[in-house]
Formats: structure tokens, sequence, C-alpha cells
């Protein structure tokens, strides 16, 4: 899926300036713990998270995802978006709850990749 | 490859800054066209280790020495130290505040974390007196 159809999909509005939304990314993880998204996460390019404090750009980075939504209406401020843009990370806020915003993703065929915790 | 030294000083007031070390490496590294599975290892590994230093040990030292095979990395702190460290090392055992939690950390994953990602994880710590965590990640 591209990061232009999950703008669709959500409504979502994106933070980062310059951001090349034609990029694919094949599988998603939503979690408010990023110890457990350094723990279990493979390969998947996209991290759905309420929290907005700047180790979640960071958590994102060393796991080489490309892009981060914010949900429930929640915004980082300018230092976590410029960390962002740093990193070559795509951000994305949306109105919908964390539940339905991988809801949402998941019947587009944005799955979660093989990410069991063994 | 060149053989590297680097040497990094964590913080221990500023959590929002834990990080830039790995950051910093990960970048390094894959200028150097060190193989990308091997930078994450390193890179994932240092990350939990600076949280750690940041959370718990009021900041520490890192020093990494980066060879054509493989990538060392040693973090020393002059913390509190850890009394149990098999209870320690367990998945999910946390002795983290709250606040700490409400940023995303402190699930008690961060040392099982470097252990799995490293290829050699050594630990050793003294109530007290501080710890000393040693970590080779192999470039295969």
């Amino acid at each position: 899926m591209r990061i232009s159809e999950i703008i669709t999909t959500l409504g979502a509005e994106v933070l980062t300036e310059g951001a090349d939304t034609s990029r694919e990314v094949h599988a998603a993880c939503g979690s408010d713990m990023m110890s457990d998204v350094l723990a279990y996460v493979k390969d998947q390019g996209v991290l759905i998270t309420g929290l907005t404090n700047p180790q979640v750009v960071r958590t994102a980075s060393m796991m080489d995802m490309v892009c981060i939504v914010f949900v429930r209406g929640k915004r980082p401020d300018n230092t976590v978006l410029q960390l962002a843009e740093e990193f070559g990370i795509i951000v994305l806020a949306t109105q919908h709850t964390m539940y339905n915003t991988c809801g949402m993703l998941y019947e587009k065929g944005l799955h979660g990749g093989n990410n069991t915790a063994q | 490859m060149p053989n590297i030294h680097m040497h990094y000083v964590v913080p221990g007031d500023d959590f929002t800054r834990a990080g830039e070390a790995s950051a910093d490496l990960k970048a390094r590294l894959k200028k150097l066209g060190m193989p990308s599975d091997a930078v994450r290892k390193v890179a994932i590994a240092l990350y939990e280790g600076e949280i750690n230093l940041a959370i718990h040990a009021g900041g520490g030292e890192i020093e990494v020495q980066v060879f054509p095979d493989k990538v060392e990395m040693t973090l020393t702190d002059t913390g509190p130290g850890i009394p149990d460290i098999d209870l320690a090392m367990r998945a999910g055992w946390s002795t983290a505040p709250d606040e700490v939690r409400s940023l995303g950390f402190g699930a008690g994953m961060g040392l099982p974390n470097m252990k799995n990602y490293a290829d050699d994880f050594e630990i050793e710590s003294e109530v007290g007196v501080g710890t000393r965590v040693f970590m080779r990640v192999n470039v295969a």
C-alpha cells in the first residue's frame, strides 16, 4: 500500500514537510509501548500510536520504519516533527482511534506482517 | 571497512535525548556500507541501553569499537546497580516509574531485548557502584 492510500483511507493530515507519499509499505503495527515495538517488530513500515514524544520517532527510526500515524487527533510538537524529517519519516495524524485506524488499514490490505512474539 | 572507535555520553536528566548515540552510530554504520540487518541489531541494542542509562542510572558512557566483522559496545554507569541480575533479565520485570511507562518504556523488555539482539551479551553490576554491559554484534 502506498502512503498516499493510507492518507486517503484515514482522512489523515500530513504533518511533515516534503513527504514522498508514493512510498510503498507492506506491513504495519499499532502500539503505545515502544519496548514492544523494539522487541517484536521486524519489517513493518508503519507505526500507529497515540504517544507523541520524541522516543516514538527514535523507535521508528531504529526499526527502519518510514511512516508514523498518530491517532485520536493527537499532534506532536515541532521538535518531534523536525526529528522525523531528519530521519526521513513521514508523519500523519488522524482523528480515528487506534482500533479503528488499524481496522481500516487492515481492511484495505495493510496487514501486520509476520511478527509473532517468538 | 576501517576500525572505528566512538565514545558517547548519555545525559541522565533528559529522557528526550536518549537515542542520540544510537542514531548517530546507526547513520555512521550505514554510511560505511554495513549490512542493514547488522546495523539494525546494533542500533536497537544500543538504543535500549541508552534508555536504560537515562531511566535507571542517571546517565552513563558508551564505548563503541567497529571492526569489519563485528561491533562491540560497552555501556558503563555509576548508578544504583542491579541487586538481582537474573530477575532484571526476565522479560516483563520492571522497576521503572510510572512516568517512564507513560512515555512508552518500562515494560521490562530492555535488557531481554539487548540480549536478544546482541550475539554476545555480558552484564555485571554492583549495588551502589554501578553497572557495566558489554554487547557484541557480529557482521555476517
